[in-house]
């Protein structure tokens, strides 16, 4: 009787904050979960993004006597750093750099291995358009580092809070159970998790950081609005013709889709090639040669020039150089490739995604699990630890105010926060990827001239470099 | 026989009912600062105190301002800090701690907290909300009665006693002041939010917050039994307690939130310490009579 009582409440408190509890039923009686254990906050999911999480309130102060744990499927990986480099690497922000200091990870980085740069060039194979983004102070703009440093940085960082944070390794949750709205009787408040090998664990709040096709958004019936790219990224670990500076990312839009190449250390650079599914499977299965042959024709060529465009481009730059004299740029060229590493081909397909709730009671989605963008921009894993950054904000007040970190009142303040910066970035993103997909004449003039216009005004250069940190 | 029989039953059913009156006489004055009419108004709504989004809801934000205070002034006047439990050893009476909204985030804060509350249904639902979080079941001791019938057994036992939204209930705040000197340490901190009794707190209070936009429950609140800042203040003093702030709080009913404002000529939130000398308590006492006339003859002009 207190159960269906409990239900009918639960229905009619629905409607003030628009379905965030649980509508149906499903949290069990008291007795049963007795037995399992309770922890403060479970983070689903150990990748770069649930692992920096775990790290980031084991460090914190006000969490010093809360119980973490993290859950992550896969085994414990003891990292040794090997000569050749990894062919999977993130462009880290200053801002996620920030971050990973506040916690201690970023010196491990440095310390393995990351690769800093000052210089961004991007442009068109259609037309000569280009911009480059420095920082007036020629300060690191950003920094490549591979995924593999990054988690080795975060596993050490953990170790170190090993009394606050547990890792549950080799663990996949199965199953969650939803608690009812908090006034209800015999029923457990928490957030109940059952692991493959059967263990059960209790929760005031649970975080997803299980990547986009994560099972806690699932589980949790959070609309996604996903849409999957005609585009796989091809990538590689590149060797350059001639040890350089390399300190310029390069990034070149062609029709099929962008190739980038970012640099891993004076004589090495990472390749992420967006291209068409099927050219993606040629440019896997061909031999070294030819396809050390694409990469450089790929960024030297000028075949998908047309002579208007050019014209159109000149004169629209001579314009500009009236206006503002210092505000176009000759196009420089990125380095030449001589040779690809064995078996450091890869290819993985893109989608976008974005989830219309990142929070509901007791739970909480940041990283892949609440937005997806296409690697054009770098921005993959900095919105994710800006995500982090949040959330680890608004729990620590939430702490150190003793209140109940499952309550909606923060975590509301987290989405609200969160989702005003990415979906802009996202939709700017995604609509990037559509403008640059195309070789009609309006559109490349449309973006030439939109490119260069954006070359030489600061402040419009300067905000969009500013959004992506 | 017949009509002697009737006297004497008569007389027994006098008797008794006489005993009756005179037993709930007793107990009452033994118990002047619990109002039975107060804890009526309560009891209808025992079970709603957990509702964030009910009718208790601005008392939940209440929170985001009145555990700040306690914690920050706490955290000042001590002089150990324990990482992650700010209010770690410190003994918290939660006086008319209701449903337990407010001996909760203390606990959490590591404080050792016992909530007292007339009403049985009140303790009732605080010990079954606390009893799901071991670290707060541990932490809080919740007990039914009044403070007069803990004073006996809690002389000198609490740090600090929070009186959060109670004083304006009270049928007798100066035994309650009382009370609550007889049982703080010396030098411990009494903690009081209650509301201003003036023109704009009448209208805010009571026309607005109860009667047009309904963010407190229908007659909660009854504004004779408002306590100005300055009579508090009088009475604490005469009691040995020394005033150390009195901020003013303001309610945003379209946001649902509290803050803080200079003015207390609504709802404020005063800190006081009573003072480490024993013999000034039993000195102002013969005095404190005559304080209470001028205290109410100031009320009745202001």
């Amino acid at each position: 009787a207190s159960a269906v009582m409990a239900a009918a409440c639960g229905r009619a408190l629905l409607v003030p904050f628009g379905g965030r509890f649980w509508a149906c039923p499903r949290a069990p009686l008291r007795s049963l979960t007795a037995a399992a254990p309770l922890y403060d906050v479970v983070v689903s999911g150990g990748g770069m993004v649930g692992s920096a999480m775990a790290a980031a309130l084991g460090h914190d102060i006000h969490f010093h006597d809360k119980k973490i744990a993290l859950l992550e499927a896969g085994p414990r990986k003891e990292y040794h750093l090997p000569e050749s480099y990894s062919n999977r690497v993130s462009s880290i922000s200053p801002g996620s750099a920030t971050l990973l200091s506040s916690f201690g990870a970023w010196d491990h980085v440095c310390s393995l291995r990351c690769k800093p740069f000052r210089r961004m060039q991007v442009w068109d194979a259609c037309s000569e358009a280009i911009i480059t983004f420095e920082k007036d102070d020629l300060d690191d703009m950003g920094y490549i580092v591979e995924n593999d440093v990054i988690m080795s940085a975060l596993t050490k960082q953990l170790d170190a809070v090993a009394d606050r944070v547990e890792v549950f390794y080799g663990s996949r949750a199965v199953g969650y159970t939803w608690p009812l709205p908090s006034h209800s009787c015999d029923t457990s408040p928490w957030v109940q998790i059952e692991l493959a090998d059967g263990r059960r664990l209790q929760t005031k709040l649970l975080i997803g950081a299980d990547g986009h096709n994560s099972v806690v958004r699932k589980e949790a019936e959070i609309q996604n609005i996903e849409h999957q790219y005609d585009q796989s990224a091809v990538v590689a670990t590149l060797h350059l013709s001639e040890a350089t500076d390399n300190n310029v990312a390069w990034q070149r839009f062609l029709p099929t889709g962008p190739i980038a190449l970012l640099p891993l250390s004076d004589t090495a650079s990472s390749l992420v090639w967006s291209t068409s599914h099927e050219h993606a499977s040629e440019l896997l299965t061909m031999d070294k040669e030819s396809f050390v042959d694409s990469i450089n024709t790929a960024f030297w060529s000028n075949v998908n020039h047309s002579d208007f465009t050019d014209a159109a481009g000149a004169m629209f730059r001579s314009v500009l150089s009236l206006l503002k004299p210092s505000g176009t740029a000759m196009r420089q060229l990125p380095p030449s490739v001589a040779k690809v590493d064995a078996e450091s081909r890869a290819v993985f397909p893109l989608g976008m995604g974005h989830a219309t709730q990142y929070v509901r009671h007791r739970v909480a989605l940041i990283g892949d699990a609440a937005h997806r963008v296409h690697p054009l921009a770098g921005q993959g894993v900095n919105l994710g630890f800006g995500d982090i950054a949040c959330l680890a904000h608004h729990l620590s007040a939430a702490a150190f105010n003793g209140q109940d970190l499952g309550s909606l009142k923060h975590l509301l303040r987290f989405e609200t926060e969160r989702q005003r910066h990415n979906v802009s970035l996202i939709a700017a993103i995604d609509l990037l990827k559509r403008l640059y997909s195309t070789s009609l004449v309006p559109l490349v003039l449309l973006r030439t001239w939109g490119l260069q216009a954006t070359n030489a005004l600061p402040p419009v250069k300067v905000r969009f470099f500013f959004c992506t940190r | 026989n017949v009509f002697s029989r009737r006297v004497r039953g008569v007389g027994f059913m006098t008797w008794l009912s006489l005993l009756r009156v005179t037993v709930q006489r007793l107990l009452s004055t033994s118990q002047p600062s619990v109002d039975p009419k107060e804890m009526r108004k309560f009891q209808l709504l025992a079970h709603k105190w957990w509702d964030e989004q009910g009718e208790y809801s601005a008392l939940h934000s209440l929170n985001d301002i009145r555990v700040p205070f306690i914690r920050d002034t706490l955290l000042n006047v001590g002089s150990t800090y324990q990482r992650g439990s700010p209010l770690s050893g410190i003994r918290i009476l939660d006086v008319g701690c209701g449903g337990g909204l407010l001996s909760e985030p203390l606990g959490r804060l590591g404080a050792s907290v016992t909530g007292i509350d007339p009403l049985e249904e009140n303790i009732r639902t605080a010990d079954q909300h606390k009893s799901f979080d071991p670290v707060l079941a541990k932490r809080i001791q919740y007990k039914s009665g009044s403070l007069e019938e803990i004073v006996e057994e809690s002389v000198e036992t609490f740090d600090v006693i929070v009186a959060s939204e109670v004083v304006e209930h009270v049928a007798d705040l100066e035994m309650f002041i009382k009370c609550c000197s007889q049982v703080l340490k010396p030098g411990g901190s009494l903690f009081v939010t209650t509301i201003n009794k003036t023109q704009l707190s009448y209208i805010l209070g009571i026309v607005i917050a109860e009667k047009i936009l309904g963010i407190v429950p229908e007659g909660t609140h009854e504004w004779e039994k408002f306590v100005p800042p300055e009579e508090l203040q009088h009475l604490l003093e005469a009691y040995g307690f020394s005033v150390k702030a009195v901020n003013g709080m303001l309610y945003n009913p379209l946001t649902g939130s509290w803050s803080w404002m200079e003015s207390t000529s609504i709802n404020y939130a005063l800190h006081a310490v009573r003072s480490e000398d024993q013999a000034q308590t039993s000195q102002t006492e013969p005095l404190s009579e005559m304080e209470s006339e001028q205290c109410s003859v100031t009320a009745g002009t202001s």
